[in-house]
């Protein structure tokens, strides 16, 4: 009889309604707060974006083109009139035409509003791979007329188109976030894990060594620790011991918020339980106590995000991080750098607006993970 | 009747340092514990908070190291077992014997568990048994205790603090133990429920023929439940006597005082104020000499100051007294103005 009645539980879709999960419980709370929820709608956009970098980006990123030399941004148009004064729907860019400055006989676009150029969807394209594995010929967008300026968010010094870059940007800033975020959890949950479960002289000896390097600035290390690293390096080597840098200071965090989750379930009852169950130490932890503070986890998880793209921005933008071939935000930043080339080309500064949304929007979701995490919250 | 565990002079003790400097000190929370418990009764060990029964009950299923003495088992099938001596994996064969209530229902449940899988965790550790068996043992187990099958699916926040309380003793039964150790196991409960509970613990314990040791700070329910009492002061055993002649005539002024602070439900009877015991309990790590009860007593004399008494039998009786003067000083029971029995019938 008994096996029965969980057959029919198994198979009756109605009972679901009364079995709600952990993380449907948290899930429900989490759409309560719509700031998170935008987020990480933004969250999700961007990380669509930096996957799919190489379809959506129009151009090559390091494509040049001398005659384009800080063109500015074209923006897309979707409505244009025609002679008859009548509307046409459909994108269009338009062109430059080029302009002598009559003082300094130096050279600048303008936005030319006589062409105008049809943008399309899906055009077929030099063929490439998605991702490095999936071989495709189709962009997002482009223009098919051959020879025509496609520069969105304008291009840079060398004529390099700003949007393209700015999204193969985003796959290594954003990717080196979570790369370094995963690294540290690593750490983080097996030192802490550790030191919160056996407590002891190793607690103690593991505190104090986290105090140590939470004690030490953060940038003259990484400045230090990236300067050490040898010049020959690949791009990707570069890419990986950055992440090792970064996920240096990264796993202390964690380490604490792990130790301290073990330490405060160790003394529930429903450990003891366990323990008095005669389970094993191993099966303690995996099954009784990670799954009670995993959500804490992907939430304190999630906050070390932004901390890890704004670290290496910043030691890219200083010039001690990724170097020039590889595309990041803090890379494209260093374009930035100096004051003339912000006055004549403003839209240099478009990464940085990327940074500052999708650290919020990461902060916001974060937030909203750790608010419907804790049990205890209205 | 045959004793189905002894506790033989049973220490704890810990050190705990009070600063970077300070010198290392040592909080007696257990001192040369002796009793036993014959298989079949009640035992309820009483007494205020921090008088260390939460640690007898963890040092004798070895949820804690103990510092002296032994605790020794004795199964049904012969061959004592010192419990203390064993180790993780020595122990664990022996743990599907003896079981554990606990006093929090809301914390002692995992809430990330289905229910189903909480009283089932036992049977899968000590690989009982599996697959339909399991799981018709798991509901069958759960039905006893009056957890319908369909609810099993759960997860513990869909139960209210008494169902919770029920798996929770759901979880103990279903290795089919022989003692079990409640420790407080009703006192976070509604009294309505507790009641409850209480019947419930009866009923399982003469279906299952069980031993419990019940520790609680309640003597209503105690009065109720158990068929001898051990009271506790501050580490020590002071009386260990049948439930009847302790509530009829204790012997050690403490138990005088426990029995005393009942409360009356009837107000024609209540006679002014209860007289209170004088002064705190006193720090463990700072414990009088000679009769740790004799700060607070109110019939202390020079000799309480100095010599310490001993666990003794009173006049030859089941009721045994660590006080000088058990023989001599008239206690006051709590039958004689208050009966409290049948209370929870």
């Amino acid at each position: 009889m008994a096996l029965d009645t969980l057959d029919q539980m198994a198979t009756r879709p109605k009972a679901r309604a009364v079995r709600e999960s952990q993380l449907g419980l948290m899930w429900r709370r989490f759409k309560r707060h719509k700031l998170a929820l935008v987020s990480l709608w933004i969250v999700t956009g961007f990380y669509l974006v930096a996957l799919l970098a190489e379809f959506i980006a129009p151009l090559d990123p390091s494509a040049y083109n001398p005659r384009y030399t800080y063109a500015p941004p074209q923006g897309i148009h979707f409505v244009s009139t025609d002679a008859d004064g009548r509307w046409n729907f459909g994108p269009y860019v338009y062109g430059y035409k080029t302009e002598i400055d009559p003082v300094a006989l130096r050279r600048t676009f303008v936005i030319d509003e006589e062409t105008k150029i049809p943008v399309q969807l899906f055009v077929e394209s030099k063929p490439y791979m998605l991702a490095g594995v999936i071989p495709m010929s189709v962009k997002l967008f482009g223009v098919t007329e051959p020879r025509a300026p496609l520069y969105v968010l304008g291009a840079d010094r060398l004529g390099r188109d700003l949007l393209s870059r700015l999204i193969h940007g985003t796959r290594i800033s954003l990717s080196i976030g979570l790369a370094g975020v995963t690294l540290s959890l690593f750490f983080g949950i097996i030192i802490g894990g550790f030191s919160g479960y056996y407590g002891g002289w190793f607690d103690s000896a593991v505190m104090r060594v986290i105090e140590f390097i939470r004690s030490m600035p953060t940038i003259p290390l990484w400045l230090g620790l990236a300067a050490a690293m040898p010049k020959d390096w690949s791009a990707l080597q570069t890419y990986f011991a950055i992440t090792l840098i970064l996920s240096l200071i990264g796993w202390t965090e964690l380490a604490r918020v792990v130790r301290g989750r073990f330490l405060s379930l160790r003394t529930e009852d429903f450990v003891t339980a366990a323990q008095l169950d005669g389970a094993s130490d191993w099966r303690i932890i995996t099954r009784h106590m990670v799954p009670s503070f995993m959500s804490h986890i992907i939430a304190a998880a999630t906050l070390a995000v932004p901390g890890m793209i704004l670290a290496e921005t910043a030691l890219s933008f200083l010039g001690l991080g990724l170097q020039a071939p590889i595309v990041s935000w803090g890379t494209l930043l260093q374009d930035a750098q100096n004051i003339r080339t912000l006055a004549t080309a403003p839209w240099l500064l478009v990464p940085g607006i990327c940074v500052v949304i999708v650290i919020l929007s990461l902060n916001f979701f974060g937030d909203g993970l750790r608010d419907a995490a804790d049990p205890h919250g209205r | 009747m045959s004793t189905l565990l002894s506790v033989e002079n049973l220490s704890k003790h810990y050190t705990v340092k009070s600063g970077l400097f300070a010198p290392m000190r040592q909080l007696d929370a257990l001192t040369d514990i002796n009793l036993t418990v014959e298989a079949g009764e009640t035992l309820a060990i009483v007494g205020e908070s921090g008088c260390g029964k939460t640690t007898l009950g963890r040092c004798i299923i070895n949820a804690q190291p103990s510092s002296g003495g032994r605790v020794v088992y004795h199964p049904k099938a012969g061959g004592d077992v010192e419990l203390t001596a064993l180790n993780k994996r020595q122990i664990k064969p022996w743990r599907q014997d003896i079981r554990m209530i606990f006093q929090d229902p809301m914390s002692s449940l995992n809430p990330n568990m289905r229910v189903f899988d909480i009283v089932a965790e036992p049977l899968r550790i000590h690989k009982v048994c599996k697959g339909r068996e399991l799981e018709d043992r798991v509901v069958s187990t759960l039905a006893k205790v009056g957890i319908p099958a369909d609810a099993v699916g759960r997860y513990p926040h869909a139960f209210s603090g008494g169902q919770r309380q029920r798996i929770g003793i759901a979880r103990a039964l279903v290795l089919d133990p022989k003692l079990v150790i409640a420790d407080e196991a009703v006192s976070a409960l509604d009294v309505s429920i507790q009641a409850q509970v209480l019947n419930l613990l009866e009923d399982l314990k003469a279906e299952f023929g069980l031993t419990y040791i019940f520790i609680s700070h309640d003597l209503g329910v105690v009065n109720y439940i158990a068929d001898r009492v051990v009271v506790m002061y501050l580490g020590h055993v002071v009386e260990n006597a049948p439930t009847e002649m302790l509530f009829e005539r204790p012997r050690h002024p403490y138990a005088e005082v426990l029995l005393e602070a009942l409360p009356i439900a009837d107000p024609t009877r209540r006679k002014g104020r209860k007289t209170e015991v004088r002064g705190e309990i006193p720090y463990l790590g700072n414990r009088p000499v000679g009769c740790p009860f004799h700060t607070r007593c109110k019939y202390a004399q020079d000799r309480c100051r100095t010599e310490k008494p001993a666990l003794r039998p009173i006049n030859g009786t089941a009721q045994e007294a660590a006080c000088h003067f058990a023989e001599t000083l008239e206690l006051k029971g709590a039958y004689e103005d208050a009966p409290v029995t049948g209370t929870y019938a």
